[in-house]
């Protein structure tokens, strides 16, 4: 599609603005190719698993651990408050310095890199909090019918923390997969490229532009919503208690 | 804008990771983006608070209301940034206001969730007692709910303040930015220097201002002891 005869962002003229996104997502053109909405799909969603799967290897055991054992509270709270403070766009471009710096080029793992790194905190610190504010009772009942001590942390400490952590996963996913539209500035091709494109081009290809916004929130959304659903079908045991 | 950020000459010299000499060239410049980046903030966590309040108040006295206060909250929550701006961008155009409505949004979410929460987890023997003693719904509102959610309210307030100064760099791609200037300007010219002094400036306002709303809300709350440090799970 022609983008540079694309007409510039006007407030006014909002009916155009439909017929825009439709126009460019309903062009069969527009899907094909290594550069096409299926392609950068389909990187976007893969480069977010890798940065979850990894994210979520290297936070939970730790933070479980570490609860579970009622040990370093204070780096608990530095993580979780760094990690509200860590502002995602800074954590994207430094990728583009260092990683040229020490030659490791530009894409698929700097980016994913500084998704790890965005993704860990939300997890680390629902989880360490989860486990760790287990109420006492309950830790003393489960060691006096005769836990051993791994058992407390399998049986009761994780189980009753479940919603808290799988609320932390959720929002490192979204959060993940909201900033890998970032990747884009740092050479990944996916959704956000689009964006990127459009705000890049002169005249604003605002199909390009929209295109990729609108898929960015949708599959957001639906990230979150799955998720959502795994939450309520893992902790469906919850509602038979009350 | 971005004109006298582009010195003739501003390239890092070797491959230092942080040119300091670059950084202590431009004292006036760092001031100038440090007041826009906070005033960005203050003015999107403001205009969060009226209409959170707004909202809660709603949410309140017609309690089926916040089903879909809640979830219309999350929602906005959930979409990414990045996109949020760009599909205001043909109705707002690109600039301030665009930038507002998006991280105003972001506020809703923290704030209602943390008004709600400290308002209704009021003991209801203290809200029982207040009406005995002949308090209306609004004079009780205020004079007892209030402080005693007060902690509450100011733990969103902090929450929300440090999430919307994250943001504001995010804005430097629609032509504010803040911080997010300086990482905007690395970023073009692979330039470790701007991007590395961006965000460690927007971690260190991030934590003053943390720290400031934890100080206001021990002089606003004296009766409140300051809890032993302990995280809280983000949700």
């Amino acid at each position: 599609m022609d983008t540079a005869t694309a007409p510039p962002i006007g407030p006014r003229d909002v009916s155009g603005i439909f017929n825009d996104l439709w126009g460019f997502i309903s062009t069969a053109d527009n899907w094909r190719g290594s550069n096409g909405i299926a392609a950068r799909t389909q990187a976007h969603l893969w480069i977010s698993l890798v940065a979850i799967a990894i994210a979520t290897t290297l936070a939970l055991p730790p933070a479980l651990v570490l609860a579970h054992l009622q040990k370093a509270p204070v780096i608990s709270v530095g993580i979780a408050n760094i990690g509200r403070a860590l502002p995602s766009f800074a954590v994207i471009a430094l990728v583009l310095p260092i990683s040229i710096s020490l030659g490791f080029g530009l894409g698929f793992w700097p980016t994913a890199v500084a998704l790890v790194a965005l993704g860990i905190p939300p997890i680390f610190t629902n989880a360490y909090t989860g486990v760790a504010n287990t109420p006492a009772a309950l830790r003393d009942a489960a060691r006096g019918i005769g836990m051993t001590s791994p058992q407390v942390l399998l049986k009761v400490e994780i189980p009753q923390a479940m919603n808290v952590i799988l609320t932390g996963f959720r929002i490192s996913a979204v959060q993940i997969v909201a900033t890998a539209s970032l990747g884009a500035l740092v050479g990944y091709q996916c959704l956000g490229s689009y964006v990127i494109e459009g705000l890049a081009q002169p005249t604003r290809a605002r199909d390009r532009l929209l295109t990729g916004a609108v898929l960015i929130a949708a599959m957001a959304m639906i990230v979150d919503f799955l998720i959502n659903r795994v939450e309520g079908h893992l902790t469906r045991w919850r509602s038979r208690l009350r | 804008m971005t004109a006298h950020i582009h010195s003739p000459g501003a390239t890092n010299p070797g491959d230092a990771f942080i040119w300091w000499e670059w950084i202590t060239r431009r004292p006036g410049e760092i001031w100038e983006r440090t007041v826009e980046h906070l005033q960005m903030t203050v003015v999107a966590v403001t205009i969060g608070c009226v209409i959170s309040a707004g909202l809660t108040l709603i949410a309140l006295r017609f309690r089926w209301t916040l089903g879909p206060i809640t979830w219309i909250g999350n929602l906005l929550y959930t979409i990414p940034s990045l996109a949020l701006f760009v599909i205001l961008i043909p109705y707002t155009g690109l600039g301030f206001l665009t930038a507002q409505i998006a991280l105003v949004s972001y506020t809703i979410q923290i704030l209602v969730r943390n008004m709600v929460a400290g308002i209704t987890s009021v003991p209801a023997s203290v809200t029982e007692a207040a009406t005995a003693i002949g308090y209306r719904r609004l004079h009780r509102l205020w004079a007892i709910e209030l402080p005693l959610a007060a902690p509450t309210i100011i733990a969103g307030i902090r929450i929300a303040a440090v999430t919307v100064i994250g943001l504001v760099t995010i804005t430097a791609l629609i032509g504010n930015g803040g911080y997010g200037a300086f990482i905007n300007d690395g970023l073009s010219r692979r330039f470790s220097t701007p991007i590395v002094l961006g965000g460690g400036l927007s971690i260190l306002l991030a934590l003053g201002v943390d720290a400031l709303l934890t100080a206001l809300q021990r002089i606003a709350t004296p009766w409140t002891r300051p809890r032993p440090r302990r995280s809280d799970p983000v949700t």
